[in-house]
């Protein structure tokens, strides 16, 4: 065995150590990144915090795991489920028959209610059919969704964010909002503005999902799950957030009782009540700097990356478009087309959550990357073709005429000279790239959209979290833009010698 | 065949754009050294007759042999890959200018000078330079060989365009309508470049409607009218007594 081979064999029983190792010691789980209190949430210091986030400590720790925190979004939170990004997902998700179908269940770790949230002042609510005719909000993909749906004559909202939905009933929008009773205690509860009306709606349960494949896990956890149960260990952390209900205590079987003060819900409520000065704010924002030059840093290498491939690519699709022969011609055309008619944000999808059923699962910086420049490159192309176009006949003839071949005349005098013309279409998609950029944040990576949620969801500063990252891309994008136009003027023949502006400006539209 | 001393000849070339009949049929040849004047009414086909000998066009028939590159095609045959790859041969040892000149913008004259050698014949750098120096020095244009054609005359630009073909040291020069865009002051010092050409043996097909300069350089004049050569004769002979009664026609349009 010569040494060479000897080191790949090492290296790859390294590998596979080192990966039998991971899979033994740590428990990979999710949630999405903008969820709320009293979920699994940034808190106070960006650490991670919420009763959720303590319950999956305690089950990793009876597993014997080291837990490993991965951020998804949301809507991504199930299929990243199916691709294997992580092994469970504990999000305040309900244990339903439809989500049965595509993922396992543990046994519930919390069961609660929805609660109806309305306006001071409202006449009492007592059942769902006196909503008909009114505007109640709700986010997407939970139970009270669900519940709306099938009560007639009621005009559902949808809201990303809790907070929203909530001021909105303030603010006089809404009639009222119906969500699972930890996040209208949490958000709702202590705001004078609004009181909680009617019954509890309904009986949820949350369950940590699982993949489908994997029933050995989610045996593994309901063990677990049931001693952090037996052990009082969960109504210590239910009690300490205040969640600590009647229906959780029936359905444990264990005294109504709080164990102990719920200190964590009076330190959020304490928080949040605070009025900060402008002063406060500034300095409150300081803690994510970090934060935001590790999105931005990611912003730029997705978007510098997409633009390079967006540009090769481009190139490649314009030659064939303008100069290939039919077939090459006919694909190019296609692909364009194609491409330009439909929505960046699908293509990201399928690229990331739909390439994996058919067996290639793109690391989610891959997939961005590679979203941005295909998308790209076809818009790309389109500018090329019209820079080609642009340059008249007589200069492929002249280079012909001169004994150069096709693409000898194609490499050396048409396409420096369209280089020029194509320079202001491009930088402006290239600032336009850098904005899209901001739809990688769909596919679970933390570019500056990613850290806008982030920082919004945990100052409620939808405001100046907005103007925040907003002013990010915005000096992203300048020097860009600079960078552009000092190259336009140096490319400029004439422009550094003794050339009038009327003969640049001929020269520009290709007459000599 | 080629006669033994032609250097350009061409034989029975039949062109149509369009099923839009253009050359019915024109043979000629030239013999080394000549200064040979192409004039005609608009439409006659002249230059396209001359964009034929330098294979910018392909053939619909005939035979183009020029400094011993040969294209050629039977009538009604398909055109062969061969074509190409002679045509190629051709464009490399017939040098050719146009109206409008095309030098390359992107470019200083030097530049302009040295790119085809360079890039078609693989001529180190430091040679390409000098000779394309050289060129621009006997155009005239020495002083501006590190000018962009944006900022020159069209009478420089055109002897640049000039300086570029010789540049691959051509046997053959074509110019198609060499002064036909210039403004009237500036057509004599491109004339003067074609006729310093002539002294040294340059052979050159000139088409034109500069009758007083074919006259003065030609050794001889071909009128053409319809796709056919209606008469080949002496500069002097042909305007003072022309033996066609349609070149006497055209003529007198000039006189």
């Amino acid at each position: 065995m010569n040494k060479i081979t000897r080191f790949l064999f090492l290296a790859l029983a390294f590998i596979f150590q080192h990966s039998l190792q991971a899979d033994a010691k740590t428990l990979r789980w999710a949630a999405a990144t903008d969820s709320n209190a009293p979920y699994a949430f940034y808190g106070p210091g960006n650490k991670l915090s919420g009763f959720e986030y303590e319950v999956i400590q305690a089950v990793a720790r009876e597993m014997g795991c080291e837990p490993v925190f991965v951020p998804n979004d949301w809507d991504g939170l199930i299929p990243g489920l199916g691709r294997g990004l992580y092994d469970c997902v504990i999000c305040g998700i309900e244990i339903t028959p439809d989500k049965a179908q595509e993922v396992l269940f543990t046994n519930p770790y919390y069961v609660t209610y929805e609660q109806l949230v309305v306006k001071k002042g409202t006449p009492p609510v007592t059942s769902l059919e006196q909503l008909r005719g009114k505007q109640i909000g709700t986010l997407s993909q939970t139970a009270s969704f669900n519940m709306l749906g099938k009560t007639p004559g009621v005009v559902v909202k949808i809201y990303d964010e809790e907070v929203n939905a909530y001021a909105d009933v303030a603010n006089g929008r809404l009639f009222g909002v119906l969500l699972d009773y930890p996040i209208a205690k949490y958000y709702a509860f202590a705001n004078a503005n609004l009181k909680f009306t009617g019954p509890p709606f309904g009986q949820i349960s949350y369950g940590i999902a699982i993949s489908k494949g994997n029933p050995a896990l989610a045996a593994e956890m309901n063990a677990a799950l049931a001693r952090v149960i037996a052990s009082g260990e969960m109504r210590d952390i239910l009690s300490r957030w205040g969640l600590w209900t009647a229906m959780v205590a029936d359905t444990f079987g264990q005294p109504e009782d709080p164990s102990l003060p719920d200190t964590e819900y009076r330190a959020f409520v304490a928080a949040t009540a605070e009025q900060p000065t402008v002063l406060h704010r500034i300095i409150g924002y300081a803690r994510f700097w970090p934060l935001l030059l590790e999105a931005s840093l990611l912003t730029i290498e997705v978007s510098l990356l997409g633009m390079a491939g967006a540009v090769l690519l481009g190139f490649a699709l314009a030659i064939m478009r303008v100069y290939g022969p039919f077939p090459a011609r006919w694909v190019a055309t296609l692909y364009i087309e194609l491409i330009r008619g439909t929505p960046l944000l699908i293509q990201l999808l399928i690229l990331f959550y739909g390439l994996p059923n058919i067996g290639i699962k793109l690391e989610p910086f891959v997939a961005g990357v590679l979203g941005l420049a295909l998308n790209y490159a076809a818009y790309e192309a389109e500018n090329y073709r019209a820079g080609l176009l642009a340059i008249p006949k007589g200069q492929m003839e002249a280079a012909r005429a001169l004994g150069m071949t096709q693409s000898q005349g194609l490499f050396h005098v048409v396409i420096p000279q369209s280089f020029r013309l194509v320079l202001p279409p491009v930088t402006n998609d290239f600032i336009s790239l850098l904005k899209d950029s901001s739809l990688v944040s769909m596919v679970t990576l933390v570019d500056l959209t990613g850290a806008y949620k982030q920082i919004a969801t945990q100052t409620f500063d939808y405001f100046g979290a907005g103007l925040l990252v907003a002013a990010f891309y915005l000096l992203i994008g300048l020097p860009f833009v600079r960078l552009a136009r000092y190259t336009e003027q140096r490319l400029n023949p004439g422009a550094h010698s003794s050339g009038t502006k009327a003969q640049r400006f001929q020269f520009h539209f290709g007459k000599s | 065949m080629d006669s033994f001393t032609s250097l350009v000849s061409i034989q029975d070339l039949h062109k149509s754009f369009d099923q839009t009949s253009i050359l019915k049929g024109v043979s000629f040849s030239i013999e080394e050294g000549d200064l040979v004047s192409v004039i005609g009414p608009s439409g006659c086909g002249k230059s396209t007759m001359l964009r034929c000998i330098n294979g910018l066009e392909t053939l619909d028939s005939g035979v183009i042999s020029a400094a011993g590159a040969r294209i050629s095609r039977a009538p009604g045959s398909k055109l062969n890959a061969d074509f190409e790859k002679n045509a190629h041969i051709l464009r490399q040892r017939v040098g050719m200018v146009f109206q409008q000149f095309n030098l390359f913008p992107h470019r200083t004259l030097l530049q302009n000078t040295m790119m085809a050698p360079v890039i078609v014949r693989g001529i180190p750098r430091e040679d390409a330079e000098k000779t394309g120096f050289a060129l621009l020095e006997k155009v005239g244009l020495g002083a501006y060989a590190d000018r962009y054609p944006a900022n020159l005359s069209g009478g420089q630009q055109q002897r640049a365009a000039i300086a570029r073909a010789l540049a691959m040291q051509p046997k053959v020069m074509l110019y198609d309508e060499p002064t036909s865009a210039l403004d009237p002051e500036l057509v004599d010092e491109v004339l003067h470049v074609m006729k310093a050409l002539d002294a040294e043996g340059m052979t050159q097909i000139v088409v034109t409607h500069e009758m007083r300069f074919a006259r003065d350089a030609s050794d001889y004049i071909i009128y053409m009218e319809g796709g056919h050569i209606v008469e080949i004769s002496d500069e002097d002979e042909i305007f003072e007594n022309p033996k066609d009664e349609r070149t006497r026609r055209f003529l007198r349009r000039f006189i």
